[in-house]
């Protein structure tokens, strides 16, 4: 229903193909859609505002490189601009005391608590000992769901009974941790309005009774344009030292996270992505760059490939995806990894574009429809999973008899990928070629 | 569970956001006696401020310039912008839920987060309030202790709550929630939901799934679907509302947290581009903290607030 910016994005960048400089006109063009690019992604508005200014400047009358046209050469500016403001490095939690208080704060339904848990996990997992703080005394039942986490991975939860004060809660979790040999506690806060003073002198009171190494702001990535006031309101109240982003496993594009970074100046710490309590990652700036600016993830889909099939694979994977030369053959070798990878639905949804697929193959996944898939491709000869397009009626009566199914699932199987080579195809047309493009994700 | 501080109401027609639209407004329209295109660009700005969507904002400051016309007060820009807004809203039906004949059957849905549990407990307090016997339906077996979250507000507003253990299958906590209604002549069925990203398409397809088995078990119900949003949404709220309309069949937006700063000008969108009405408005923590979404207030206190 709704014009992807993406797309029209990609038509003003090849508006610009094979012109040797970048005159003024176009580049009204070309940020005008940039501009709605960045508000449709949430970026705070007054932030887009000088970000678009400075733009202009780095490319205004500005030769055109070697090798990219200039619409490239306006992309790259912005996208250098975006990562320049989310800053180079990802932010190293400072956890040397001992205990070290960790609190967690954030607006309701930011996701605080399920992050406290993704936290506990990561850091156990480096060696630490955490124990976590129940300290959300407001929220029906939030303690007994930190208890059902900590249950769940392991991990002890200090709580109290009911109608012990936040900070006595927190207080007495850091007792405990000393006492019991817990080199850090995280303290899961009560959600709260950013504009609730004795909710925020709450906060204050914690702090300063647990004087917390790392205080984690929590924002949704789904926030809109008040994401500055909120994260500037906790910043003035507490010393928090990072965000989290939450939720970026959504298609939300994230941009609030550039206007807090930008105008607060704090560090994105982590991304959490999806409700098992494995899905927290370290925050990678360029990432989140080409996601506001709607430009897929395909840097990280690489790795996460790399993370789970040898490196060679891979490339080869990448190349044919890229160069659409992607076969039933590939497909099937696929399959076979694809239950090592993790949810299908989230590798996918990385590749501009792909987001139906994306949801075609999770479900395919969760059907047991993979298996069906597999068998159908095993029924086929050699020369048919390399040339599918020979397979006609007798073939796919033969196929579907082979492998159980029916005619409609082999015909199904081919519309997929079909489908499935035209989204490559465009993939691999959007760099300045698909395979230079490629040597320079694998090439380093 | 523990008392909240009480704080100084904001948010929703209650109290004036410093800063806010209202205040920028008022700056821009200082500039001069007749609007300059710097005015209606400023103006723009303002509302894409209040996540009313970069073209949205573009189309109301638009709309506003026909219907007022180019030398118009600055007075009447504003009240042209609010009238603007309001009707956008209005024409959808935004603010008029109509329970309808018993039995009713409501199911509320979302993200993770909005708040839909709260406002689960809201329109209980509320439809119990005004006499109708409500039963509650524990469908969120997959997150921690939300179970345990909607038994407590069972508790305290003593309406019955059906729930099955966790990891359950949200459809037939739903079915089990219908028959008991039945059985025990209640009139009401409030199903809440585990939140969910309008991207998974696994967890959009399981929504649909406890729609049928409503459907089936109690033909023409459930008469409402209800979509929780978080006033802190951004311009993402336009595809959740696309997605839960599309997969589960909403029939009208909630808005909730409006007691914040945060306006959630997104839902004018919605109601605009997704012909969604905005049915209810939550402003606090509290049972008693919901309240019919109000056009012509709302609209006022986006210009205005």
């Amino acid at each position: 229903m709704f014009e992807s910016l993406s797309a029209r994005l990609q038509a003003v960048i090849e508006r610009l193909r094979g012109k040797a400089k970048i005159t003024e006109a176009d580049l009204d063009v070309a940020l005008r859609e940039i501009r709605l690019a960045l508000l449709e992604a949430d970026v705070d508005f007054r932030v887009v505002k000088e970000f678009v200014a400075r733009v202009r400047e780095r490319v205004i009358g500005t030769e055109v490189l070697e090798g990219l046209h200039p619409g490239q050469q306006v992309v790259k500016a912005v996208h250098d601009e975006l990562v320049s403001i989310l800053g180079s490095e990802s932010h190293s939690l400072q956890l040397d005391g001992k205990p070290t208080a960790v609190m967690l704060v954030g607006l309701q339904g930011s996701g605080k608590t399920t992050t406290v848990a993704k936290l506990a996990v990561r850091l156990r997992r480096q060696g630490k000992r955490p124990l976590m703080v129940a300290a959300d005394v407001y929220r029906p039942a939030a303690v007994d769901q930190l208890v059902q986490l900590g249950d769940q991975v392991g991990i002890e939860v200090h709580s109290r009974p009911l109608g012990t004060p936040a900070i006595e809660v927190a207080r007495s979790g850091m007792e405990t941790a000393r006492q019991r040999g817990h080199d850090l506690i995280l303290i899961d806060t009560a959600g709260r309005l950013h504009v609730d003073e004795p909710m925020m002198d709450e906060l204050v009171r914690i702090s300063g009774a647990v004087t917390p190494g790392e205080t984690l702001l929590v924002v949704d990535a789904m926030t809109g344009q008040e994401a500055v006031s909120v994260a500037r309101a906790f910043h003035q109240r507490l010393p928090v030292t990072g965000l989290v982003l939450t939720k970026m496993d959504g298609d939300a594009r994230g941009g609030a996270a550039l206007g807090i970074r930008s105008i607060t100046g704090l560090p994105i710490a982590f991304i959490g992505t999806g409700e098992r309590t494995d899905g927290l990652e370290p925050f990678h700036p360029d990432r989140l760059a080409q996601r506001i600016l709607g430009m897929g993830d395909i840097v990280s889909l690489v790795e996460r490939v790399q993370d789970t099939v040898d490196r060679e694979e891979a490339e080869r994977l990448a190349e044919r995806m890229l160069g659409a030369r992607f076969t039933l053959e590939d497909l099937r070798s696929q399959l076979r990894q694809v239950q090592r990878m993790g949810p299908i639905g989230q590798l996918l949804g990385m590749i501009p574009g792909a987001g139906q697929l994306a949801g075609a193959a999770q479900q395919a996944v969760d059907d047991g429809q993979l298996k069906r898939i597999e068998a159908v491709i095993d029924s086929m000869t050699p020369a048919e999973r390399r040339h599918p397009e020979i397979i006609k009626a007798s073939r796919r009566r033969r196929i579907a008899l082979g492998s159980g199914t029916s005619t409609g699932d082999v015909n199904r199987l081919l519309k997929q990928l079909s489908e499935m080579q035209r989204v490559m195809r465009q993939l691999g047309s959007q760099g300045p070629k698909g395979d230079q493009a490629l040597g320079r994700i694998l090439g380093r | 569970m523990m008392a909240r501080p009480r704080r100084e109401p904001g948010g929703l027609g209650l109290r004036p956001t410093p800063g806010g639209l209202g205040s920028r407004l008022r700056g821009i329209l200082g500039i001069g006696p007749t609007p300059s295109e710097a005015t209606w660009e400023e103006l723009e700005e303002a509302l894409v401020a209040a996540d009313v969507g970069a073209t949205t904002a573009l189309e109301l400051v638009d709309a506003t310039r026909a219907r007022i016309g180019a030398d118009a007060s600055m007075a009447e820009i504003r009240s042209g912008l609010t009238e603007e807004i309001r009707e956008r809203l209005d024409r959808v039906g935004s603010g008029r839920f109509a329970l309808g004949p018993p039995p009713a059957v409501i199911l509320v849905v979302g993200v993770n987060g909005t708040g839909k549990t709260t406002i689960v407990a809201k329109l209980a307090a509320r439809l119990s309030g005004e006499g109708h016997g409500v039963l509650l339906a524990a469908a969120d077996t997959f997150r921690a202790a939300a179970t345990e979250q909607l038994r407590l507000w069972g508790e305290q507003l003593k309406v019955p709550v059906v729930a099955q253990r966790p990891g359950a299958d949200p459809g037939a906590v739903a079915f089990d929630a219908l028959a008991a209604a039945e059985s025990r002549g209640i009139e009401v069925v409030i199903v809440d939901t585990a939140g969910r990203l309008q991207n998974k398409t696994q967890l959009m397809a399981e929504l649909g799934k406890i729609r049928r088995v409503i459907e089936r078990r109690m033909p023409g119900q459930p008469r409402h679907v209800l979509l929780v949003l978080d006033a802190v949404i951004g311009q993402n709220g336009l595809a959740q509302a696309e997605a839960f309309a599309h997969d589960a069949g909403v029939t009208g937006v909630v808005l909730a947290k409006l007691d914040g700063t945060a306006k959630g000008g997104v839902a004018v969108a919605i109601a605009d581009r997704l012909k969604l009405p905005i049915v209810f408005a939550g402003v606090g923590e509290e049972a008693r903290d919901l309240a019919p979404f109000d056009p012509a207030a709302y609209a006022e206190w986006l210009v205005s607030g």
